[in-house]
């Protein structure tokens, strides 16, 4: 047993466990949120199917008592491993005045939470990143040694915020992990169409920081990039641009309709790469699970999914008058 | 009390504010070891360092970005742009992230930042080095926006913006940078954002203005003096949150108000002004509210005649005074 990779990247058999259950608590409460959205509660749903290794492995390579997130749209994992809850992801899909990323003010997905370091990111992509770049450079200047990580979207990393944020982060060698959640679209349009030099992480280069491929299927595998990233940068020896490869399992959002542009075969190909599906293997080879431990954790996350949505669903709406506050400081 | 440039003001403050709290930072293109283009940040690298004094590549929307990623950390950054014209890139930065960032997060995190930016023409600066950019902020909630005219007030706004918890754009009329000098105490002072000022009292007409354009008025108001008229001259100082109670008591006093302007006439400040004393004021009124503003046309010039018909002047000034006050 002593030969697993998890333990080679020294991950004990609990914590690949703990990791399992974050991926699938994130795909159960995404799936969740879809059935509450078809059945007309909730407005709108935007996903993570597909991305939770990319999410989970990342999270899992941080320090989440010090470092900071500035994730984007996807990243329920991510925000789940740094300690929210399902009861406030439910609160945020509800649009409740507990929902603590926005008090209800924000679209379910626009993360920000105080207590866990993750700033508040809004729905124009790749801002984010040059929030991570500062605070990183805060990092540098208070001579701390944690580090920022902030994801986006292939198609987003077309903006200029990604060039800059990067050049910005070379240029000044800050603790920075740039990670891109390569989906393979950017709602319909495929990667094709968005890289014209075919990688994210080939951009590196101009950027003077290593760019790294991993395969965003395999939560060990970004696990051991980002850590090795995280290193890096508390060294004091800069940037990284990570590259993980997906796939968006689900339509872009729930008002998308993704049989407009892409095949249905394609998308199961894809799901046979589902990294749920590979991971639960892996875990049964190694001997960390069993299908008695896994179905025991299903129901477990049922219940908990099941208990957050009653309370959301119950909770009260913000009052209006919160329409007009926290403008400025009061 | 000694006297000192508008620029002088600016360095001034900026040198106060980094002594009296490390948090505070300047970054910017051209920051460091040259000082600044106008040199606002002349010495400041040498006093404290390339650390806090950082030369950033040539990237507004970074600057911009990376300036709130810092503050929602917990520093003070006062990020410069090497002209207003040049903050276009960084308006998305500016209005989607730095202004929304308390609203958003239901008040978990804020960004206490400054950006500086040197607008304003008659420097020969032509489109891209004249602009008055003022009035693409004042509609976005969340920002602040300060347009000081005095030494005094620049060092003493420049001071409150710094320490604000909020996001502030600070326009500094560049045409004042070396033309305005005034006397600055020597003992720490701040000059709260939010209050006009009234520079000049008077009973026949009220100008409400800010920037360079307020000197104008000045002038203008000491020409008319010796024609016998008398008038009131309000600094706005700060954009937002606008001083109203400051203008309709400036209004009260004539009954006559000339609103004036270096940014466009259409959609510039002054309509917003000019909206809130109809709204409020209507019956203090003796005259219809005017308006004298740059014109409307893309940017200003550069042709010394071009310009010159673009820019105000304090002609302009007494003449649209004297026209409102025979009315
Ligand atoms: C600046 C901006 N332009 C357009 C949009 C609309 N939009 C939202 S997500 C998206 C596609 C993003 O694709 P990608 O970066 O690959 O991320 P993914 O959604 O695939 O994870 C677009 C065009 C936006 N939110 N922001
Ligand atoms: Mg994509």
């Amino acid at each position: 047993m002593a030969n697993e990779r998890h333990d080679e990247l020294g991950l004990s058999d609990e914590q690949v466990l703990d990791m399992y259950r974050y991926m699938l608590l994130a795909r159960k409460i995404d799936e969740r949120m879809w059935l509450l959205n078809r059945a007309g509660k909730i407005p709108f749903v935007i996903s993570c199917q597909g991305q939770e290794a990319i999410q989970v492995g990342a999270a899992f390579a941080l320090d989440r008592d010090k470092d900071w997130l500035c994730p984007y749209y996807r990243d329920l994992g991510m925000v789940l491993v740094f300690g929210q809850s399902s009861k406030d992801q439910m609160l945020s899909a509800f649009a409740k005045a507990e929902d603590p990323n926005s008090g209800g003010r924000q679209m379910p997905g626009h993360y920000g939470d105080r207590r866990f370091r993750i700033v508040s990111g809004s729905s124009p992509v790749t801002t984010q990143l040059l929030h991570a770049v500062g605070v990183a450079l805060a990092a540098k200047m208070e001579k701390k040694d944690h580090v920022a990580l902030t994801t986006f979207g292939e198609g987003s990393s077309n903006q200029g915020d990604f060039h800059e944020g990067l050049n910005f982060a070379g240029v000044h060698n800050l603790p920075v992990i740039f990670m891109c959640e390569n989906n393979k679209y950017a709602i319909s349009v495929p990667v094709e169409k968005q890289l014209a030099g075919g990688s994210v992480a080939a951009r590196a280069q101009g950027y003077g920081m290593p760019g790294v491929q991993v395969d965003g299927n395999d939560p060990l595998n970004v696990f051991e990039a980002v850590k090795a990233a995280a290193d890096q940068a508390r060294r004091g020896e800069g940037p990284t641009l990570i590259e993980a490869s997906s796939y968006r399992l689900v339509p872009h959002s729930s008002d998308d309709d993704d049989r407009t542009y892409r095949r249905a075969e394609e998308v199961e190909e894809a799901r046979k790469k589902d990294p749920l599906v590979q991971f639960k293997a892996y875990l049964m080879d190694a001997g960390v699970m069993d299908e008695e431990k896994e179905s025991a954790l299903n129901k477990e996350i049922a219940q908990e999914v099941d208990e957050a949505t009653e309370y959301a669903e119950k909770a009260p709406y913000p009052d209006p008058e919160q329409t007009h506050t926290h403008v400025y400081a009061e | 009390m000694p006297v000192i440039s508008y620029i002088e003001a600016v360095t001034q403050a900026l040198r106060e504010e980094m002594q009296r709290d490390e948090r505070v930072f300047v970054l910017g293109e051209d920051v460091g070891v040259r000082g600044g283009v106008f040199r606002a940040t002349a010495g400041l690298i040498e006093e404290f360092g390339p650390e806090r004094v950082l030369d950033t590549p040539l990237t507004e929307s970074a600057i911009a970005g990376v300036s709130i990623g810092a503050s929602v950390y917990g520093m003070r950054p006062v990020a410069e742009m090497q002209f207003a014209d040049f903050i276009m890139p960084a308006v998305n930065q500016i209005v989607s992230e730095a202004a929304k960032m308390r609203y958003r997060s239901n008040n978990s995190w804020h960004c206490p930042l400054v950006i500086r930016a040197p607008y304003g023409g008659g420097v020969h600066g032509a489109l891209y080095h004249s602009q008055s950019v003022e009035k693409i902020f004042t509609g976005v909630p969340g920002l602040k926006i300060v347009t000081p005219s005095t030494p005094h007030d620049v060092k003493g706004l420049l001071i409150s913006a710094i320490r604000d918890e909020d996001p502030v754009l600070f326009f500094e009329h560049k045409r004042c940078y070396r033309l305005i000098k005034g006397e600055v105490p020597e003992e720490e002072y701040t000059v709260p954002i939010g209050k006009a000022e009234v520079k000049r009292e008077g009973t026949d007409v009220t100008v409400i203005s800010y920037g360079l354009t307020l000197h104008f008025a000045l002038k203008a108001a000491e020409e008319l003096e010796k024609e016998g008229i008398s008038v009131h001259v309000l600094d706005l100082r700060t954009l937002i949150p606008l001083d109203k109670e400051a203008v309709l008591e400036a209004v009260a006093k004539t009954g006559k108000v000339l609103i004036i302007h270096e940014d466009n006439l259409t959609g510039g400040f002054g309509g917003e002004v000019s909206a809130i004393i109809s709204e409020q004021a209507f019956f203090e009124l003796d005259a219809p509210v005017r308006r004298l503003a740059g014109p409307d046309v893309p940017a200003m010039p550069y042709s010394p005649p071009l310009e010159k018909e673009f820019m105000l002047n304090p002609e302009k000034v007494t003449n649209a005074i004297r026209e409102l006050a025979e009315f």
